[in-house]
């Protein structure tokens, strides 16, 4: 037994703990369970979102795109300060109907506004073929974390299903409010050990940034200009990618569906000002992954720079600790996305599409049931088929930014219809599906997100000018 | 629409055009600005801007728009 797995251990296990604890004295209904009862303060509500945007995926990814691509990176520290921006306008308003109306989820939302049980059930189920995938990664990063910081002595699989129990138990009893509670772990562990060795590894190789970067112009020139060491990711494909991304990262249902969680919409709005200072530290990684490229160029994965250039330089109990907030990582998101997604599969498809009549203790139990079934339908892939899910998980976050003329149309313009949102949606995720499938993402060197957004938000529009509103909207 | 809502929506464009629309021209190293190449202290300093720009805006909104139900209470 070493050190570091004594660490990891014993922090995911206080962290599933402390996120038990959380919801002990509360009375676990719908409400409480998916929004918290909407009483979440400015810093829960921060924590919490800060939470969705910061996965495995920022960690890994962040580093090891500026590791094997270069400049293409840099839209992960952008497209953050694009959708808070965005849910400056979009959010308090949606909020406000939030609010009024008793939503929970963002189905409830189409549900209400267009007057449509199938439009409900048709978008519940685009939603949780958009995060099976992407829970999914976050597991599949975790094992990898975990594997490498305990120096192969702990078996992806093992990590996994640890952290797979422990994960769906503080989901099962406390909900949102559990999630939030252990994302204040999972916030603390990462912010310091993204400083700690984002200033330490440029530092102790170059000292100093400005020397790093010396040395990358030298050297490496192409990579710190799009489109890097990859020519489809030009500017043209980032700025396309930007626009999805900022527009669409609102519209994952559980980033969407945590906005309801606030006390007032004034939270939300100031929670909107102070995000963006969570992405400077995006900055370190991108260090991190850079200062990797020089010092241990040629890794068969990018994915692994973070980590190969932490265990290169530090002693390994510190490995354990990188770890331990790696895996805190993958907990929080994942805890958020299986919460969200049993809510969509118990309360949108299965009451709103075979049984309206459901009680709201019934829908809970449900839920409840569907997290462990989700989570192990999750781990299932993650470890039998860990690289079928890829073409989805690119279909993720296209796929759910389509959803975007629908809501915000829905909250700003009265004479969306119920046709117009069901036909732009339609054709809008069909022309991402053929995109990618065909190969032709990207299209004519934009991204097929965005192509899919163009096509959906004039097909929302033109048909919804020629039908007749419907009954339904937010009086 | 609210005076105070117009303008915050102005200073909401910014973030958009500085950090997708103006790429194309910033897109080069030199010159290199505190040890960054040009392209990423570029997108440094609007990412920084940002939550000041949204404060301007939420102050304009608060300055111009009648208050909210949510004030009054």
């Amino acid at each position: 037994m070493n050190v570091a797995l004594i660490i990891i251990f014993a922090t995911i296990i206080l962290s599933a703990c402390l996120g038990i604890y959380a919801g002990r004295r509360v009375k676990m209904n719908l409400e409480n369970w998916t929004v918290g009862g909407r009483q979440f303060g400015i810093i829960i509500i921060w924590l919490l979102m800060a939470g969705e945007i910061y996965t495995t995926f920022t960690f890994l990814g962040a580093s090891g795109w500026a590791y094997s691509k270069g400049a293409p990176t840099f839209y992960i520290l952008i497209y953050g300060a694009l959708a808070y921006t965005c849910s400056f306008f979009v959010l308090p308003a949606l909020w406000k109907v939030g609010k009024r109306h008793g939503l929970h989820t963002q189905p409830d939302f189409f549900i209400k506004r267009y007057d449509s049980r199938y439009l409900g059930v048709f978008v519940a189920l685009i939603g949780v073929v958009c995060i099976i995938p992407y829970l999914q990664l976050q597991l599949k990063g975790l094992g990898l974390i975990v594997q490498v910081a305990s120096n192969g002595a702990v078996h992806p699989r093992i990590a996994i299903g640890i952290s797979f129990v422990l994960t769906c138990a503080f989901v099962y009893t406390s909900g949102i409010r559990g999630t939030a509670w252990v994302a204040i772990v999972k916030d603390i562990l990462m912010i310091l050990a993204v400083f700690i060795v984002g200033i330490g590894v440029p530092t102790i190789y170059f000292g100093g940034f400005g020397k790093m970067f010396k040395r990358l112009i030298e050297q490496k020139p192409d990579y710190l200009v799009f489109p890097g060491a990859v020519p489809e990711m030009d500017v043209l494909w980032i700025m396309s990618t930007l626009l999805v991304m900022g527009l669409g990262f609102y519209m994952w249902p559980h980033v969407f569906g945590s906005a309801f969680s606030a006390k007032s919409a004034r939270i939300i709005k100031r929670n909107a000002i102070i995000m963006p200072f969570y992405q400077i530290p995006i900055l370190l990684i991108f260090m991190v992954g850079f200062t990797a490229l020089l010092v241990i160029p040629g890794l068969e994965d990018g994915d692994m720079a973070f980590l190969a250039i932490v265990n290169k330089t530090y002693p390994s109990w510190f490995m354990g600790f990188v770890g331990a907030a790696g895996a805190v990582t993958a907990m929080v998101p994942s805890a958020i996305l299986v919460l969200f997604a049993s809510t969509l599969l118990a309360k949108n498809v299965y009451k709103a599409g075979f049984k309206p009549q459901m009680s709201e203790e019934k829908v809970m139990t449900l839920s409840r049931f569907m997290v462990l079934v989700i989570m192990t339908f999750a781990l299932g892939f993650a470890i039998f088929f860990p690289n079928e899910l890829v073409p989805l998980l690119i279909f993720g976050y296209n796929g759910v930014s389509q959803f975007f003329p629908g809501v915000v149309l829905g909250l700003f313009w009265k004479r969306v219809t119920k046709a117009g949102v069901f036909c732009g949606l339609i054709a809008g995720v069909t022309v991402v599906l053929i995109l990618i499938l065909s190969k032709n993402d990207p299209f004519l060197g934009m991204n097929a997100g965005f192509v899919g957004l163009v096509v959906n938000s004039f097909i929302t529009v033109m048909v919804s000018i020629r039908t007749k509103p419907s009954d339904g909207g937010f009086k | 629409m609210h005076k105070g809502t117009k303008l915050a929506l102005i200073l909401g464009a910014i973030p958009f055009i500085t950090l997708v629309f103006a790429l194309p021209l910033v897109n080069r190293i030199k010159p290199v600005i505190l040890g960054l190449p040009f392209l990423l202290f570029w997108i440094l300093i609007w990412v920084i801007l940002t939550p000041l720009i949204l404060f301007i805006a939420y102050l304009l909104e608060k300055r111009f728009n009648p208050p909210e139900e949510e004030d009054k209470s």
